[in-house]
């Protein structure tokens, strides 16, 4: 093994590799509850030629890869299973190019969203992305790998959605690209007119390759953001605000918040509205669109707007939203976990109680911030549940509450979203039981997995059938 | 002191990231993960490492300390952390050291700087009776003088720094200031002794200066060093030594606005940017005075670099690794990365108001090959060419 470290230390310089106990502690974890697993080192490719090598000498050697951005998925998907070379991306931070016109970005694997937003922000003020709640640090690849949700992710679809190119080294070394990039110098398209092979990099958490380039769509910027504040206390009503919501076609984004602390919190529902204009008439359209949906409901007395004061208003417009990371520090613990079942707007109010369930049965605060996707097509619905690290019990109470939350979403016909290894293990024995399914579906995917990483070297131990 | 509770607050960091960037987003702002680019560098893998550490997951090794005394303690962090613990961060890598040295655990880097200040009261290991040499004719402080002007270690020993001392000098003696300093009676401030979790010789020291001041009746203390202003005006008081404390540009902006100190009206046509020293700014939120004395001087176009006043970039001297150095060695040692975000301003002139960041930016430049394109210096060299040339 000494000598794959110093053949990393070859192609990547000794600074940028490491197999000491500290980085291997630190990397061999992440913040949410899954058991850790350690890397035997821990490399910091630069280009892509360099991480071709490294896929390289992996497979020589048959060590196992891990790729990762800012390990924020908090279900452990870049915790290395299996030891081996952890890739942090991170230095691969370059934004290569802004079509203006054709509205894309095309970056580095490592290329953080904060990066991204500064960059445009200075550079194309008219332009923007779909910004993800989680922390600045997370970067586009992974975000987009998992399937992230942003800002625009009511209005765009997924956060991968958006995706308009990708360079990928495959398990085997060789680069290969994706998308109108193969054929062009512009990258437009992730496939159409081609036949779309994205499919076999997004959603497989670097199972079956390293993306070190990525062209991501951008959308107008516009002058004015605002937010408006809707509050319910009946759950049962949720989906049919939001089909009402979406039906408008007005909204940047619209996500419904859950808590049971501060106590003027506990049994409402908030649903904030997010819109963007150019002008303040435009805002004020926008607004009265908004009201009009929801009007019936304040006659009902059954919701209203409620104010948002000025004070209020930074921290809802925020981008990233620095709230969704207090949470783990209501316990004052440092730790939060969320599963976060993909799922139709009518699990909404089942979705809700089960989650509330969960908090009374395991004593835990929880907490739900549901976004909306792709006009009202699906929703991501995060069980929440934050805890106390130092606390192992609360942590083993939070961890059955998720994987509870996790099967019961399954059960009403949600699909968990960046699932945990063994979230992923339910999955797949749930395609083999059901049979409207292909039964071939499974076998389908692990003969993709067997065809493009012959040894088995890519974050092995996720998307692996048993 | 939040240091002592550490232990039992360390876990609540969720390791989320907010604190490498500053308030944009636009780069990496925590000095020490810039410049090692491992996470483990970051503050969130400090404080993993530190919390594996007291639960005995992992065990001490040279490295994991390296890892501790890399942060400058610039206080990034905890300007951009979102959590309500935010401002006891720093507190908490303090804690953590001064178990580590209690324990023996340092790296032998930090271990010399502790013997130098035991041994020789400056962390440059040079001679008590050479402290005062810099001084050159200075008047010693005597009861009635109004300020006690402190050098500090740096402005002692260190050429830059010396040259530094001798302008400020210079500008308040031509302003007709009633001040002295202590020449070789003067003895190291102890802000990077407890930054570097020494507390019993920090303890000694704070003691030692605070009785002394008051014995020559001191009560107004203008200091050069930023790291002397914070560690005398916050934790000094806690060892009885309660004085009115200025950092030599708050003093001289004064003076210029009084018109104690008269400009002359020759336009000097240099474009300047300004560093803010984080034991100024972040610790002491002092960001006015600096820029409005470079602003009174007829001619000088001040630009900011990208990151200023909270959001600094850090260059990389704080908590003694202006002598430990444990940030140096590459071209993304944070002084050089710093020196080259200077440059891109266009300005000729970098200014400082701090004897630390004065060493580290100089070497910094030289490295950088910028020597011939962009001067250091501090506010008092620029003022003292300034009325020298009249």
């Amino acid at each position: 093994m000494s000598d794959v470290y110093e053949a990393l230390q070859k192609i990547v310089g000794k600074d940028y590799v490491s197999n000491q106990t500290e980085e291997r502690y630190f990397y061999g974890r992440d913040p949410g509850l899954m058991p850790p697993h350690e890397p035997d080192y821990v490399v910091m490719p630069k280009t892509t030629e360099e991480v071709q090598e490294i896929v390289r000498l992996a497979n020589r050697e048959k060590v196992p890869i891990t790729p990762k951005g800012a390990g924020l998925s908090l279900t452990g998907l870049v915790i290395p299973q299996r030891g081996g070379i952890l890739l942090d991306m991170k230095r691969m931070d370059k934004i290569l190019e802004v079509n203006e016109k054709a509205r894309y970005v095309i970056l580095e694997g490592g290329t953080t969203h904060a990066a991204l937003k500064s960059y445009l922000i200075k550079h194309y003020p008219h332009l923007r992305h779909s910004v993800p709640d989680s922390p600045p640090v997370a970067t586009v690849v992974a975000n987009a790998v998992i399937h992230g949700q942003g800002r625009l992710t009511q209005q765009r679809g997924f956060n991968s959605d958006m995706v308009s190119g990708l360079e990928v080294v495959l398990p085997t070394g060789e680069v290969c690209r994706i998308g109108s990039c193969a054929v062009s110098q512009y990258w437009f398209s992730k496939g159409p007119p081609l036949p779309d092979l994205s499919g076999l990099f997004l959603g497989w958490f670097g199972t079956t390759g390293v993306i070190t380039k990525l062209g991501m769509k951008l959308y107008p910027c516009k002058k004015i953001r605002d937010v408006m504040l809707f509050l319910t206390d009946k759950a049962e009503l949720v989906p049919e605000i939001i089909r009402k919501l979406t039906h408008t076609e007005m909204f940047e984004d619209i996500v419904v918040s859950a808590q049971p602390i501060p106590l003027r919190f506990k049994g409402n529902f908030y649903i904030l509205v997010y819109m963007t204009a150019d002008s303040d008439e435009e805002l004020e359209f926008k607004k009265k669109m908004a009201w009009d949906a929801l009007w019936v409901y304040f006659e009902s007395k059954d919701g209203g707007f409620v104010s948002v004061t000025p004070d209020m208003k930074p921290a809802f417009l925020a981008m990233p939203s620095k709230d969704t990371t207090r949470f783990a520090d209501v316990s004052k613990g440092g730790g939060f976990e969320y599963s976060g079942p993909i799922t139709p707007i009518d699990n909404f109010p089942i979705f809700i109680k089960k989650l509330e369930e969960k908090a009374e049965e395991y004593k835990l605060f929880y907490a739900s911030s549901a976004r909306v996707i792709d006009a009202g097509h699906s929703m991501m619905f995060s069980f929440s549940y934050t805890f106390n690290r130092a606390n192992p019990d609360e942590m083993k109470r939070a961890k059955k509450a998720l994987d509870e939350a996790a099967e019961f979403a399954l059960e009403k016909g949600g699909v968990i979203w960046k699932p945990n290894i063994n979230e992923q293990q339910m999955i797949m024995e749930r395609i083999m039981i059901m049979e409207r399914i292909d039964p071939n579906t499974l076998k389908f995917m692990t003969s993709i997995k067997q065809l493009l990483d012959p040894n088995g070297i890519m974050n092995p131990g996720n998307w692996e059938a048993k | 002191m939040q240091q002592k509770n550490y232990a039992s607050q360390i876990h609540r960091c969720f390791r989320c990231g907010y604190c490498k960037f500053p308030t944009d987003y636009s780069s990496f702002n925590c000095p020490s993960y810039r410049r090692f680019r491992f996470d483990s560098y970051s503050t969130g893998g400090r404080l993993w490492l530190i919390y594996a550490w007291l639960k005995g997951e992992i065990a001490w090794s040279e490295h994991l300390a390296e890892i501790l005394y890399a942060c400058t303690t610039c206080k990034n962090c905890t300007e951009q952390c979102p959590m309500k613990f935010a401002p006891d961060i720093v507190d908490w890598i303090v804690g953590a050291r001064s178990d580590m040295v209690e324990k023996g655990r340092i790296p032998p880097r930090v271990s010399r700087f502790f013997e130098a200040v035991y041994g020789y009261g400056n962390p440059l290991k040079l001679l008590r009776s050479d402290r005062g040499a810099w001084a050159n004719g200075t008047k010693i402080y005597a009861p009635g003088d109004e300020y006690l002007l402190y050098v500090g270690c740096l402005g002692s020993y260190d050429e830059n720094a010396q040259k530094m001392a001798r302008s400020l000098v210079h500008v308040l003696e031509t302003a007709g200031v009633s001040f002295g300093i202590l020449g070789n009676d003067e003895e190291c401030c102890g802000n990077e002794i407890y930054l570097l979790g020494e507390m019993g010789l920090f303890q000694h020291l704070a003691e030692k200066n605070s009785q002394k001041f008051k014995e020559l009746g001191v009560r107004k203390i203008v200091t050069l060093s930023p790291h002397a202003y914070n560690t005398m005006k916050n934790n000094y008081p806690a060892f009885g030594g309660s004085f009115e404390l200025y950092h030599y540009t708050q003093l001289l902006n004064d003076l210029i606005e009084k018109n104690q100190i008269k400009l002359p009206q020759v336009r000097v046509e240099v474009k300047v940017t300004y560093h803010d020293p984080c034991f100024l700014g972040r610790y002491n939120n002092i960001y006015d005075e600096p820029r409005q004395i470079l602003q009174s001087i007829p001619g000088i176009k001040l630009v900011e670099m990208e990151r200023n006043r909270r959001d600094a970039f850090c260059c990389g001297g704080g908590s003694g690794n202006f002598i430990t150095d444990l940030l140096a060695g590459s071209a993304d040692s944070p002084a050089r990365i710093r020196a080259r975000e200077a440059y891109e301003t266009g300005a000729d002139t970098l200014a400082v108001a701090c004897p630390s960041c004065l060493t580290m930016l100089t070497d910094a430049v030289k490295a950088e090959d910028l020597d011939d394109k962009l001067a250091v210096k501090d506010i008092s060299q620029i003022l003292k060419e300034l009325l020298s040339a009249k």
